[in-house]
């Protein structure tokens, strides 16, 4: 748990993860804003750059550290990741699978 | 927390409540998790329906998605500086900090109520096409959490001012935390699924 840790550990946590969040947020805006790549690619890497910021987001401000927060947590934390992949790809898959017989 | 030899029976009790609170707490956000994700899903489904109206490359403007991001990602760590201030047990400090993240998102709020007005105002409120009105139902919900979250820290901040640091209410303050720091994961799935796309 998080208060457990010392407050200059927490703080140094907290300016490590934002400096690292600040960098992962500029550089998709700044490929957005001023098309530096083909949009194809530029959503690829908004969506790895959006995985890599979520999981520095879990780790330094939601301490979701896999060596130190309670297991019961992680496991919680893994159920809804597998919850949300079956459902968003699977609604995705239905629905775009549909549209596309829909339009022969 | 571990009870020691100074905790009484009662206490020990007290805290294994509050652990399972804490857990209890962190299933409640997973849930949530999924809500967006579904609402995600939604928007993504119907992003084609704009029914001939406009589109997101029409409406969004990216200097003010990023004016939001950038109140929302400072909410986060001046939070964390709140929790610091817990942690060390520095009532004036924990004040302070809570006023800033109260004020940054009572920013990000005023900029959503903005977007939103002025999108209606020209006719593209969630009733035009099914793309919007999946794009106010994520967002909004978006929003209406964070609303719900600056209700929570100005209570957070009268608890602590009035209680002090006892152990309910550190508690509380730990899970408010956890909240607010949700809020901005599902801001990085908005801005990369909604808004960076949509301005391309």
């Amino acid at each position: 748990m998080a208060l457990e840790k010392s407050p200059g550990d927490l703080r140094k946590s907290y300016l490590t993860g934002v400096i690292l969040a600040f960098i992962l947020t500029a550089i998709p805006f700044a490929i957005a804003a001023f098309g530096l790549m083909p949009r194809s690619s530029a959503l690829v890497v908004i969506a790895i750059l959006a995985v890599i910021q979520v999981f520095v987001h879990l780790y330094f401000f939601l301490h979701m550290d896999p060596r130190t927060a309670p297991k019961e947590n992680i496991l919680a934390l893994g159920f809804a990741a597998v919850l949300i992949f079956i459902m968003i790809g699977g609604s995705l898959w239905i629905m775009f699978d549909l549209y596309n017989r829909m339009m022969i | 927390m571990t009870a020691d030899a100074t905790t009484s029976p009662h206490e020990g009790a007290a805290n294994a409540t509050l652990e399972e609170r804490d857990f209890g707490f962190w299933i409640y956000l997973m849930s949530d998790a999924i809500i967006f994700a579904l609402l995600f899903a939604t928007y993504l489904t119907l992003l084609r329906g704009t029914d001939g109206g406009p589109t997101g490359h029409d409406l969004f403007d990216i200097d003010r998605t990023f004016a939001e991001t950038m109140l929302l990602l400072a909410s986060s760590v001046t939070f964390g500086m709140a929790s610091v201030g817990v942690a060390a047990r520095n009532k004036s400090a924990v004040l302070l900090w809570l006023a800033i993240t109260f004020a940054l998102g009572v920013g990000f709020v005023f900029l959503e109520i903005g977007e939103f007005s002025g999108m209606i105002a020209q006719g593209a409120g969630p009733d035009r096409s099914g793309f919007l009105s999946s794009f106010f139902a994520l967002v909004g919900t978006h929003g209406l959490h964070v609303s719900g979250g600056l209700v929570w820290i100005a209570v957070m901040a009268a608890q602590i001012s009035i209680k002090g640091f006892s152990a309910p209410v550190v508690s509380r303050m730990f899970r408010l935390g956890l909240f607010w720091h949700f809020l901005d994961i599902v801001w990085i799935g908005i801005f990369s699924v909604v808004y960076l796309p949509g301005v391309m």
